[in-house]
């Protein structure tokens, strides 16, 4: 295990590519999801006020 | 099966819906499966050890940096041409996803230099074309966001992205054009010059990466959607439908 972590030296590198595609895949995900909420919302208050109308 | 019903937003929107789980989830089977032949069943290259496992990620995020570039160009052709609401829209969810995967090309390309070559930037034409491209599309989307008409900001949108694909090919052939420290690609139809796992684990993450594209821009075209279309009653039907 400490051997796979530590990725022949190239740990920093590795990890590094890694870690950084992982943590970029995951906050598109989670923005996209806040963004779709909003929109949502947004959308709901629209309609709210069009049906008052 | 017609394809131009799916081509207002209306019917777009439940269809978009119903795809998503399955590109997800084949996205996330693969990735698995690739990160198993990448990190673990693959062998340490005998040249560069296990520093080559970036490959793994920055062939994948690079192919689809210039791949979704073309089909946002596409989408604004069509937009540009028929003045179809939908591929204005298409172009418009694309950009974020493909500013995401030229910036991990970078990123991983550039930890990758480091270790193999010793310099984490050249200004060689490979990695100079590929950080105009990540401009390319900042720069559509910062365009978009200075126009508030929306049917405006389509068209400046497309005729920018529609112009920037002249990148695409420089990028793609820079490492035939130019010496470059970038080495020359890894894949050419009919050779590789990879060990065959080595191959299949990178083919796999690329479908991975393919997959994830067309969920994640496929659920951004769907907020695009309600973003644009609210106040219209079809919109006003599908939140009843889900309240």
């Amino acid at each position: 295990m400490t051997d796979f972590l530590a990725m022949g030296g190239y740990a920093f590198y590795v990890w590094g590519a890694y870690g950084v595609t992982a943590l970029a895949l995951v906050t598109e995900i989670l923005s996209l999801r806040a963004r779709r909420r909003a929109a949502l919302a947004e959308a709901q208050v629209t309609a709210t006020a069009e049906a008052a109308r | 099966m017609h394809w131009y019903r799916y081509s207002s937003p209306a019917s777009f929107y439940p269809f978009a819906g119903r795809m998503i789980p399955w590109f997800a989830w084949a996205a996330a089977i693969l990735t698995a499966i690739g990160l198993v032949i990448g990190l673990a069943i693959a062998p340490t290259d005998f040249q560069q050890g296990d520093a080559y496992r970036i490959i793994f990620i920055h062939v994948p995020a690079a192919w689809m940096s210039m791949f979704l570039y073309l089909v946002m160009a596409f989408w604004s052709a069509l937009a540009l041409g028929f003045n179809t609401r939908l591929s204005a829209m298409m172009a418009q969810a694309l950009a974020p996803t493909g500013a995401l995967m030229t910036f991990i090309a970078l990123w991983t390309g550039s930890l990758w230099g480091r270790p193999t070559w010793g310099t984490y930037w050249a200004w060689d034409a490979r990695m100079t074309s590929e950080l105009i491209l990540l401009f390319l599309y900042l720069g559509v989307i910062a365009l978009r966001n200075a126009i508030d008409d929306p049917r405006r900001a389509d068209r400046a949108c497309a005729i920018l992205s529609i112009v920037g694909a002249i990148n695409v090919p420089i990028i793609y052939y820079s490492v035939k054009w130019w010496n470059t420290l970038h080495q020359g690609a890894s894949v050419r139809p009919g050779e590789s010059k990879m060990a065959t796992i080595m191959l299949v684990g990178m083919l796999v993450m690329a479908l991975a990466a393919w997959f994830y594209a067309i969920a994640i821009v496929l659920a951004r075209v769907r907020v695009i959607i309600v973003e644009r279309e609210r106040g219209t009653a079809w919109v006003a039907e599908i939140l009843r439908a889900r309240a």
